[in-house]
């Protein structure tokens, strides 16, 4: 049988595009699953409540990340029940959220998370009068920690 | 239920009355998000620890609900107050059903 330059080519090329056909479907399905976006979820944290910018709640996020798998956070909220953690551009943008018991001595905590590229993390914590104050940290990441 | 899950929880032995202290914790375990793929392009599926808690003598010093965005092997650190002598229970809910369990015995002096 007699293989052409021209056969081989075309061929591979047929190839690969089939191969990638399952990919951008499986990638369509993932877009179309329900993430909550991070308004909706500040909504639903707020109960539609207008969180004010304020000194009530501090955030300590380094200004750059070089691994986005672990990026190390301490949130503050003097006086606070609650505190929400958000991650604005991360593929799910919730992070973690804070209940503070009659034992904690301040409401305040720190963990380390994950962030999939430069991007803002707002925290709003919920006082213990009913209201929301909120403030964010800009945090540059080198290497994003999403995987893939 | 994922493999070698252990905490670790640092709290210190004794403490005088009404002391804060502060309480570091980590369990091992790989918070997989659910956004990676293995080499055939399949999805890994989501495994996350997606609660933890913390308990003084059955009261409350903090409940966190935890989403992918936690990094591998879940690290907390807080502060808590001391009223009498007791114990600390730590508790971690997994995606999967399991729970893990530390305590650590805080004596008053």
């Amino acid at each position: 049988m007699l293989i052409s330059r021209r056969g081989v080519l075309t061929a591979s090329v047929g190839l690969v595009g089939l191969a990638m056909l399952p990919v951008a479907v499986r990638a369509q399905d993932a877009a179309a699953a329900p993430a909550q976006t991070a308004d909706e979820m500040i909504a639903e944290f707020t109960g539609g409540a207008e969180a004010v910018e304020g000194d009530g709640v501090k955030l300590t996020a380094p200004e750059i990340a070089e691994n986005g798998n672990t990026v190390p956070l301490s949130v503050e909220a003097p006086g606070a029940a609650e505190i929400l953690l958000i991650a604005t551009e991360n593929p799910t943008p919730g992070v973690a959220r804070f209940t503070f018991g009659a034992l904690a001595a301040n409401q305040a905590a720190a963990t380390r998370i994950r962030l999939a590229k430069t991007q803002d993390i707002v925290a709003i914590a919920k006082l213990a009068d009913g209201s929301f104050v909120r403030t964010a940290a800009n945090v540059k990441v080198t290497i994003g920690g999403c995987g893939g | 239920m994922a493999d070698n899950v252990k905490p670790r929880v640092r709290v210190p032995k004794t403490a005088s009355k009404d002391e804060v202290i502060t309480i570091k914790t980590l369990i091992s375990h790989p918070m997989e998000s659910g956004q990676r793929k293995d080499k055939d392009g399949n999805v890994i599926p989501r495994s996350i620890i997606n609660r933890f808690t913390a308990e003084f003598n059955g009261e409350l010093v903090v409940d966190a609900t935890l989403e992918p965005a936690i990094s591998t092997n879940p690290y907390f650190e807080f502060d808590a107050r001391v009223p009498e002598t007791g114990e600390f229970k730590f508790t971690w809910y997994d995606d999967d059903g399991s729970v893990y369990e530390d305590s650590h015995q805080v004596e008053v002096t």
